[in-house]
């Protein structure tokens, strides 16, 4: 369960090596396979899951690759993000426009280029940031660039000027709503209020289809696997190591010699790429994006996710995500009056008696020698974070 | 003799006569007086026009308050003699489906009356130019004086050369200055189109400083004739300066909407201030503060629905303590366990936000309540044509005033706030001279709920009080709180004023949701160049 262990052997089978971590990905890789044969079988048997299911789990794999994203750098290198919703959104949105572009002609209006609500809103052409969305490689290279640029800018800004601690989570809010106040708008070009929606084809293949709906779900399950195993092998090479000195001393490192903004700078980035992906398989299962995806709360319970499931470990953010999130689909139909109710509590009782979140309880309960998660020596939690 | 001014210029006794007996006839209607009215009433019947315009002058001078209904009904043509009734002056009305006839004298209901019955009293087109200026008149002698101004701007929006002499008696006789000015104004109206080139050219001086839209108008007018140069000139150059007067207002108008703008953030951030700057507690909970603030104007305003009027002021001490309770109880119980971990701290503060929304959407409903507006804060008071500040901005900027200046004496004048801030300073220290730090925290972050309720009292009148209503303000109050600069009540003020500033500056030309994303944008790369806000406290303290 430990993950102390692997650190020492480094470099790309580190990354693979460790209990939690050949279970996390024996998981993910089982459901990959699983889910989409038992959607196969045929209708009445007992075993059949019903497409919805499968949809449904898709967007919680999503999430868990978010959730993967913001533990990579508040887990790891104390950079708590409230703003990872919005990188989220923007390759959910770069997804969401390669599907509107595959629609064509077949809109409501029916003009052969023009989506939808840009011919109700009198447009006569397409902006030229539409450009080069009908080309799917070009479309999931934005997916990853735009997120990953902003993140870049951002960070780069931001981490140069010491920015931390509780004012970088404050600004990446600020970042978020003001995306959010934009993307709003019908000026913008991304559908205003409803966003972008009503998609029909990926990849010439029908979007409602049984078969598509498995691929996605193989496609998002693929992705938080190979997401796990690319920030397992950030966290245990040596830049993971730095990471975690950045995020429990940065001053400490910084004298050391470190450049401590180049670090934040690439897991910040490296984060908000991931997080993109996640948007952008996220999208087609959905099948809607609009500017509520960029609301500063969504951030938060990304958040909270990551804090349940326990920072600082890797499978711990997969597992917080997917409890969260189905314990919400169940509460929000059973109990829609409990859930925030539900959340709060989570919240509050999560940071009080589970700082490190339910991975770390586990821990504790299992090598009580051990007793720490990665990285997080016997230091004490305040100051740096 | 209404109608031709140089007559009445003419003949200055008959004018000072007529003031007089007007003056008179306000101070007393004598029953002799009523009698003449009656006569002269009786008069409109007669077959000759100049006895109707006679009788016409007579009713302007009577002072009777009859005798506008009379006069614009004989405009309308509505004034009828009842041929079966002594030809009795009637106005005919409809009463249950039939036509009445109404004495105009006495208001009595003379019964129905049939098609003929009536004869409609004729004018013509002499008297039709009386009877207009009369009626102008007629207004402006009112006892009221706020007839009488609107009376002048009536005259000014739509100047008719039969209304001069009227102005220029009203003038002279007028003791009120509002009112004169007024007249006054109305006068050089006329007399610019009306008047000789040289009172024309008087006239334009005389218009040149308004800020009233109808003088624009009028000269306007002036500018636009090719006639005469000079005149046109002048109105031109009259005009330009008022556009100079009007771009200041309208400056001065920006700048009022920007600082009441400011002071509504003021308002919603000075209590993060408190619980957020002086603490260092990252209180995500503090919208639901204001929310319950704004809650508890509404269930004040419920629980006392016949004195509106004062609710506000039991609302203020009301949602102080409130808020305050709540806020203790949840420093007590919860983020006493959690100081020196910021994010932590952040987190179940969320959490409470989450669970406080949902409690009032449980207790409530999930919808907007209606939260009154009392009288004394709606309208607006209008400077002058070009600049009006609305009367509840007035109020909340003051009122912001007032919050603040009573923190900052909390802060600095009581026992408390010199313990508050010792233990923000050197919590150790502070503890061993025998502060009591626990029971300090809780009265601290009370303080700052309490104040963040007040602040919610003041947004209950300005937007909808719904679950909600503290979301849109969480983002916005931790912006002007580190823009200003943490720890500093002062920075958290300029913050304030400065962002409801420049938001306000910006949006005639960026709209209203751009220049909030720019006020956003700039305040990232504000704390890029300024980690520690406009006002940073300065010392190794800070670094730890």
């Amino acid at each position: 369960m430990t993950t102390s262990l692997s650190t020492s052997r480094g470099f790309l089978f580190g990354a693979m090596t460790g209990r939690a971590t050949v279970i996390t990905l024996g998981l993910i890789l089982g459901a990959a396979v699983l889910v989409p044969v038992l959607n196969a079988l045929p209708d009445g048997s007992p075993f059949k899951v019903p497409t919805y299911t499968v949809s449904l789990f898709g967007k919680y794999l999503c999430y868990a690759l978010l959730a993967l994203a913001v533990d990579l750098v508040w887990g790891y290198c104390g950079i708590l993000s409230l703003g990872h919703g919005a990188f989220f959104a923007l390759g959910g949105y770069a997804m969401g426009m390669y599907l509107m572009r595959q629609i064509g002609d077949r809109g409501v209006y029916g003009h052969p280029v023009l989506p939808d609500f840009m011919v109700f809103l009198n447009w006569k052409e397409l902006p030229w940031y539409w450009y080069g969305f009908d080309n799917f490689a070009f479309a999931m290279l934005m997916v990853a660039l735009v997120p990953g640029i902003l993140a870049f800018a951002f960070g780069w800004f931001a981490f140069r000027s010491r920015v931390t601690g509780v004012y970088l989570s404050i600004i990446t809010q600020a970042m978020t709503y003001a995306l959010l106040l934009a993307f709003f708008r019908n000026d913008m070009g991304f559908g205003g209020n409803n966003g972008l929606t009503d998609f029909r084809d990926l990849l010439g293949f029908d979007l409602r289809s049984d078969g598509v709906r498995r691929g996605l779900f193989i496609a998002s399950a693929l992705a938080l696997a190979l997401g796990y195993i690319a920030c397992r092998f950030v966290t245990t090479s040596r830049l993971g190591k730095v990471l975690i000195a950045v995020r429990d001393a940065e001053s400490r490192s910084r004298f050391m010699g470190y450049r401590v903004e180049h670090y934040k700078v690439f897991v910040f980035t490296l984060s908000a790429v991931l997080a993109g992906i996640a948007g952008a398989l996220y999208v087609p299962q959905v099948g809607i994006i609009n500017p509520g995806e960029f609301a500063p709360i969504n951030s938060i319970e990304i958040v909270i996710w990551v804090a349940l499931g326990g920072r600082g470990y890797l499978f711990g953010a997969i597992f917080g995500a997917l409890a969260v999130n189905i314990a919400k689909s169940y509460f929000t139909v059973a109990f829609p009056e409990i859930w925030l109710f539900f959340l709060g509590a989570l919240f509050v009782l999560t940071t009080l008696f589970l700082p490190k979140g339910c991975a770390g309880l586990l821990s504790i309960l299992k090598f009580p020698g051990l007793g720490t998660g990665m990285g997080f020596a016997r230091k004490k939690e305040a100051g740096n974070d | 003799m209404l109608r031709i001014p140089v007559s009445l210029r003419a003949r200055p006794v008959i004018l000072a006569f007529l003031a007089l007996s007007f003056l008179l006839d306000l101070l007393s209607a004598t029953p002799s007086r009523a009698d003449d009215f009656e006569t002269s009433v009786a008069k409109l019947n007669d077959q000759s026009f100049t006895v109707k315009e006679e009788a016409v002058l007579e009713l302007v001078q009577s002072g009777d308050d009859r005798a506008l209904a009379i006069l614009s009904a004989l405009q309308d043509g509505e004034l009828f003699s009842h041929k079966k009734q002594n030809n009795v002056i009637v106005f005919s009305q409809e009463i249950d489906g039939a036509p009445h006839a109404i004495d105009v004298l006495t208001a009595a209901d003379l019964g129905e009356h049939g098609k003929r019955d009536l004869k409609k009293i004729t004018i013509n087109n002499k008297l039709r130019g009386a009877l207009k200026a009369a009626l102008g008149a007629l207004r402006l002698y009112s006892k009221d004086p706020d007839t009488r101004i609107a009376a002048a701007k009536a005259v000014l929006a739509n100047p008719s050369p039969e209304a001069l002499p009227l102005v220029v008696e009203a003038i002279e006789k007028e003791q009120d200055d509002a009112v004169r000015e007024a007249l006054d104004m109305a006068q050089a109206a006329l007399l610019l189109t009306n008047g000789d080139a040289e009172e024309r050219l008087a006239a334009v001086g005389m218009l040149s400083g308004s800020m009233d839209p109808d003088v624009w108008q009028v000269l306007g007018r002036a500018a636009g004739q090719e006639a005469d140069a000079d005149l046109a000139a002048a109105a031109q150059a009259a005009l330009a300066s008022i556009e100079n007067q009007k771009s200041v207002y309208n400056l001065l108008e920006t700048l009022f909407f920007g600082v009441s703008l400011g002071a509504v953030l003021l308002l919603a951030a000075v209590g993060l201030a408190i619980t957020f700057g002086v603490m260092g507690v990252i209180n995500m909970a503090h919208g639901e503060m204001l929310m319950l603030g704004a809650y508890t104007t509404f269930v004040v305003q419920q629980l006392m629905p016949n004195a509106i009027e004062y609710s506000l002021f039991v609302a203020v001490p009301a949602a102080f303590i409130v808020t305050g309770l709540v806020g203790i109880a949840i420093e007590r119980s919860i983020i006493r366990l959690l100081y020196g971990r910021p994010l932590e701290t952040l987190l179940a503060t969320f959490g409470i936000s989450l669970f406080l929304q949902q409690a009032v959407r449980s207790i409530f409903s999930p919808l907007n309540q209606p939260v009154t507006t009392p009288d004394w804060m709606s309208g607006f008071y209008a400077v002058n044509g070009a600049l009006s500040l609305t009367y509840n901005r007035l109020y909340i900027i003051v009122f912001c005033i007032l919050v603040f200046l009573a923190l900052l004496a909390v802060l600095k004048r009581t026992p408390l706030g010199l313990q508050m801030r010792a233990v923000t300073q050197n919590r150790a220290m502070a503890s061993s001279m025998g502060i009591r730090t626990g029971r300090v925290d809780a009265l601290t972050f009370g303080l700052g709920s309490g104040i963040a309720g007040i602040g919610g009292v003041a947004l209950s009148q300005l937007t909808n009080v719904g679950p909600n209503l503290g979301q849109a303000y969480i983002v916005d109050s931790f912006m002007v709180v580190v823009f200003g600069g943490v720890g500093n009540l002062w920075g958290t003020l300029v913050g304030a004023l400065t962002l409801g500033v420049a938001n306000k500056f910006m949006e005639p030309w960026t709209g209203a949701v751009v220049a909030k994303i720019l006020v956003l944008v700039f305040i990232i790369l504000f704390i890029q160049r300024r980690p520690r806000g406009l006002f940073a406290l300065k010392g190794r303290a800070v670094e730890s």
